[in-house]
C-alpha cells in the first residue's frame, strides 16, 4: 500500500501518541501504603528457601497427637489415605500405578509447611497454631522416614530437609 | 415454508469428505440454520388445522422484574454438579451444559465452577487486595479503589486444566460432552490491568514471578511469571457486564488469558511479587504432568489447541435422516483458531468446517457444517488448529509419552459414534 508522506508522519505520529497514552495511562493512585509487618500472620505464603516459615518449632513425637487429633479421619491413622484422601507416605512416580504422595512426589517440605497451615484442616482451616503446624509436618516427614521423631523442626531445620523427589519436575514456566 | 427434498438436491450437495460431510458453503444455500438444523429428506404430510390465537396472546403478561430468569420452558438448561465431597466441604465443580449452548459466549449463571474449599461470601467492603513483596511501596486496595480504575473488556474462554481429563480413562465413559468436557466456559471480562497496579507499587529489581492467593477457605495460591503478568493479565470485577458471580471470585479475581484455569486466583486478595515461584500445592502436588519416566512436567501454562463437536454430542439421538448441522467449540491457549476439519469417518477423510465471527484470540470460536446422515454407522470428530500452526492431536498422541494416571491438559481428538439408530456415544476412536 502507497501513502503520501506527509499522511504517513501523521499516521506514525497518531500511532505514537496513541501508544504512548496507552502505556502512560494515567491512573487514579489509590493504593494506600502499607508495611510488610502489617501483613505478618497475614502472608501465610512459604517458599522453598524457608522465607515466611514463623517462629516456632515441633517434633514428630509432638506431633502424632496433632496429626491423630486434626488429621486422622480423613488421612488415616498410618497416612495411608481414605475414600477420596490423598494418602501422605509412600508411593512412586515410577510405580504402576503411579502413586503420588507428600513422600513420594511433593518436592519442597516448605509446601508441606504452606499447605497445612493455609487450607487443613478442611473443616476448620488456619485453625492449628504455628507450632501445631510445625509438629505435624514433622510427623509426616517422619511417617515418610525423612526425619527421625526427636528432631526439632523449624524456620532453620526445614528447608534444608531434601525431599527424594525434589529432582523430579521438568520447569515449562517459559513455554508460554 | 419449503420443504427441501434431498431426493431431488443430493446430486447438486457437494461432499466435502467421506460419510456425507457437505460443502460448508451450503450452509448458506441451504437455509440451514438454528437448533438442530435437520431438514427432512421428505416432505412433510399437510395439516389442515386451522390456525388459533394462542391463550398468552389473550391476556396481559406478567409484570416486569429487578433480575431476569429463564423461561419455565428454558428450566432445563442447568450445569451438571458434581455430589458434594464428604471429606472436603466446597470442594468440587459444576460443568457447563456445552451441548445445550450456542454461540461463543456462556452465561453468567452457567459458567463452570471448580472450588477447593467452597464459595466464600464475601463482603467486597471489608475485602482487600494487597500487593507487596518485591516491590518498592506495598500497597493495599479497596474494591471502591478498584473500580475508579481504567478497565479493559476482553471476551476469554476459561478452562479447568482437568477439563476432558476423562477420556484419558482406559474406556470410554457413556458420558455427555458436559460431563468430559464441560469444566470450559468463555465471557466478557472487565477490570483492570495488573500492570497498571504493578507500575503504581513499582517493581523491585529482580522480581521475576507474581505469585496470588485468594480468600477462600483453602487461600488457595498460584504463581505466574512476570514477564506473563505483564503481558495480558488482569484483575477481572465484571463478567459478561455484571459483577463477577461469587463462585467466579467475587469481588475480583485474577484473569490469566489462555493459561490453565486455576492460575485465575479467584477472591483474590494477595499478590506478592518474588524471585521464584512459590511451589504451591496446587503447582508441585496437583496441575502438574507425570511423564512414563516418573519425571513430570511442572508450570503447563497455556492450555492447548483443543475442539469438540457439542450437537451431535454423547448421549444425544438424532431423530431423523437427511440433513443435519453438525456444530461445536474449538479454541487454543497459544491464540485464535485457525481452522476446524471434521471427519464423519473416524478420522480418514476431514472437511473443513465453517468458522464463526473473525477468529478472535484465546476465545471460543463456534463451528458448523453439514452432514448428510442417511442411516449408517458413523465416528464424528474435529481437529482445531491455531494461529500458531498447532494441530490438535488425537487421542494417543496427546497421551504419548504421559504415565497412564495424567489427568491434566488433555487436548485429543473427541470422537462420538454415531448408531444405524442415532444413538450417539462418547468412543476412543
Amino acid at each position: 500500500m502507497s501513502m503520501p508522506k506527509s499522511t504517513l508522519l501523521a499516521a506514525l505520529l497518531f500511532g505514537a501518541l496513541l501508544s504512548t497514552a496507552l502505556v502512560a495511562q494515567e491512573t487514579p493512585h489509590l493504593g494506600k501504603p502499607i508495611s510488610e509487618e502489617q501483613l505478618q500472620g497475614w502472608d501465610l505464603i512459604v517458599s522453598p528457601d524457608g522465607a515466611g516459615l514463623p517462629s516456632g518449632s515441633g517434633t514428630a513425637s509432638q506431633g502424632k497427637e496433632v496429626y491423630e487429633q486434626q488429621c486422622a479421619a480423613c488421612h488415616g491413622l498410618e497416612a495411608q489415605g481414605g475414600a477420596g484422601v490423598p494418602g501422605l507416605v509412600g508411593g512412586s512416580p515410577t510405580a504402576s500405578p503411579a502413586l503420588l504422595t507428600v513422600g513420594s512426589y511433593w518436592p519442597f517440605t516448605s509446601t508441606l509447611y504452606d499447605y497445612v497451615r493455609r487450607a487443613m484442616p478442611p473443616t476448620a482451616p488456619k485453625s492449628l497454631s504455628d507450632t501445631q503446624v510445625y509438629q505435624v509436618v514433622a510427623y509426616i516427614l517422619h511417617l515418610n522416614g525423612l526425619v527421625d521423631e526427636d528432631l526439632v523442626i523449624d524456620s532453620a531445620s526445614l528447608p534444608k530437609i531434601e525431599m527424594p523427589n525434589h529432582a523430579g519436575f521438568i520447569d515449562r514456566s517459559q513455554v508460554q | 415454508m419449503s420443504e427441501i427434498n434431498n431426493q431431488n438436491n443430493k446430486e447438486v450437495l457437494e461432499h466435502a469428505a467421506a460419510n456425507g460431510l457437505i460443502n460448508r458453503r451450503h450452509l448458506l444455500g441451504l437455509g440451514l440454520a438454528g437448533a438442530g438444523g435437520l431438514i427432512t429428506n421428505s416432505v412433510l404430510a399437510a395439516d389442515s388445522t386451522r390456525v388459533e390465537i394462542p391463550v398468552w396472546s389473550k391476556m396481559p403478561g406478567r409484570d416486569p422484574s429487578p433480575y431476569g430468569s429463564p423461561s419455565s420452558f428454558a428450566s432445563g438448561y442447568q450445569r451438571l454438579a458434581g455430589e458434594p465431597s464428604a471429606t472436603l466441604p466446597g470442594s468440587g465443580a459444576s460443568r457447563s451444559p456445552l451441548h445445550l449452548l450456542r454461540g461463543n459466549i456462556t452465561p453468567n449463571s452457567l459458567h463452570f465452577e471448580r472450588h477447593h474449599a467452597g464459595i466464600p461470601a464475601i463482603d467486597p467492603a471489608a475485602h482487600r487486595l494487597v500487593i507487596h513483596g518485591m516491590v518498592r511501596q506495598p500497597l493495599e486496595f479497596s474494591y471502591e479503589d478498584l473500580l475508579a480504575y481504567p478497565m479493559q473488556s476482553r471476551i476469554y474462554f476459561l478452562e479447568c486444566s482437568g477439563n476432558s481429563g476423562a477420556n484419558t480413562a482406559p474406556s470410554a465413559g457413556d458420558s455427555s460432552a458436559a460431563a468430559i468436557h464441560g469444566l470450559l466456559s468463555c465471557a466478557e471480562w472487565t477490570g483492570v490491568s495488573l500492570a497498571t497496579l504493578l507500575d503504581e507499587a513499582g517493581i523491585a529489581e529482580g522480581a521475576s514471578w507474581v505469585t496470588s492467593t485468594g480468600a477462600d477457605g483453602a487461600s488457595m495460591g498460584r504463581s505466574i511469571p512476570l514477564n506473563k503478568a505483564l503481558r495480558d493479565v488482569f484483575i477481572a470485577l465484571y463478567q459478561n457486564g455484571e459483577p463477577i458471580r461469587p463462585e467466579q471470585g467475587y469481588p475480583m479475581r485474577l484473569f490469566v488469558p489462555g493459561w490453565e484455569g486455576n492460575v485465575s486466583v479467584k477472591w483474590l486478595t494477595q499478590i506478592k511479587l518474588a524471585d521464584g515461584p512459590a511451589n504451591f500445592r496446587d503447582e508441585t502436588s496437583k496441575y502438574t504432568d507425570l511423564l512414563v519416566d516418573g519425571k513430570a512436567l511442572q508450570f503447563t501454562y497455556p492450555m492447548g489447541v483443543k475442539s469438540l463437536i457439542t450437537s451431535p454430542s454423547g448421549q444425544m439421538s438424532l431423530r431423523r435422516q437427511g440433513l443435519n448441522e453438525v456444530t461445536g467449540l474449538a479454541w487454543s491457549g497459544s491464540g485464535a483458531i485457525a481452522r476446524v476439519e471434521v471427519s464423519a469417518d473416524g478420522g480418514r477423510s476431514w472437511a473443513d468446517a465453517h468458522l464463526e465471527g473473525t477468529g478472535q484470540d484465546l476465545a471460543l470460536t463456534r463451528f458448523r457444517i453439514p452432514w448428510l446422515w442417511e442411516g449408517g454407522p458413523a465416528v464424528l470428530q474435529s481437529r482445531a488448529t491455531d494461529s500458531a500452526g498447532q494441530v490438535q492431536p488425537t487421542r494417543a498422541s496427546a497421551m504419548a509419552g504421559f504415565d497412564p494416571s495424567s489427568r491434566y491438559h488433555f487436548n485429543g481428538i473427541q470422537s462420538w459414534s454415531v448408531t444405524a439408530l442415532g444413538e450417539v456415544k462418547n468412543v476412543y476412536a
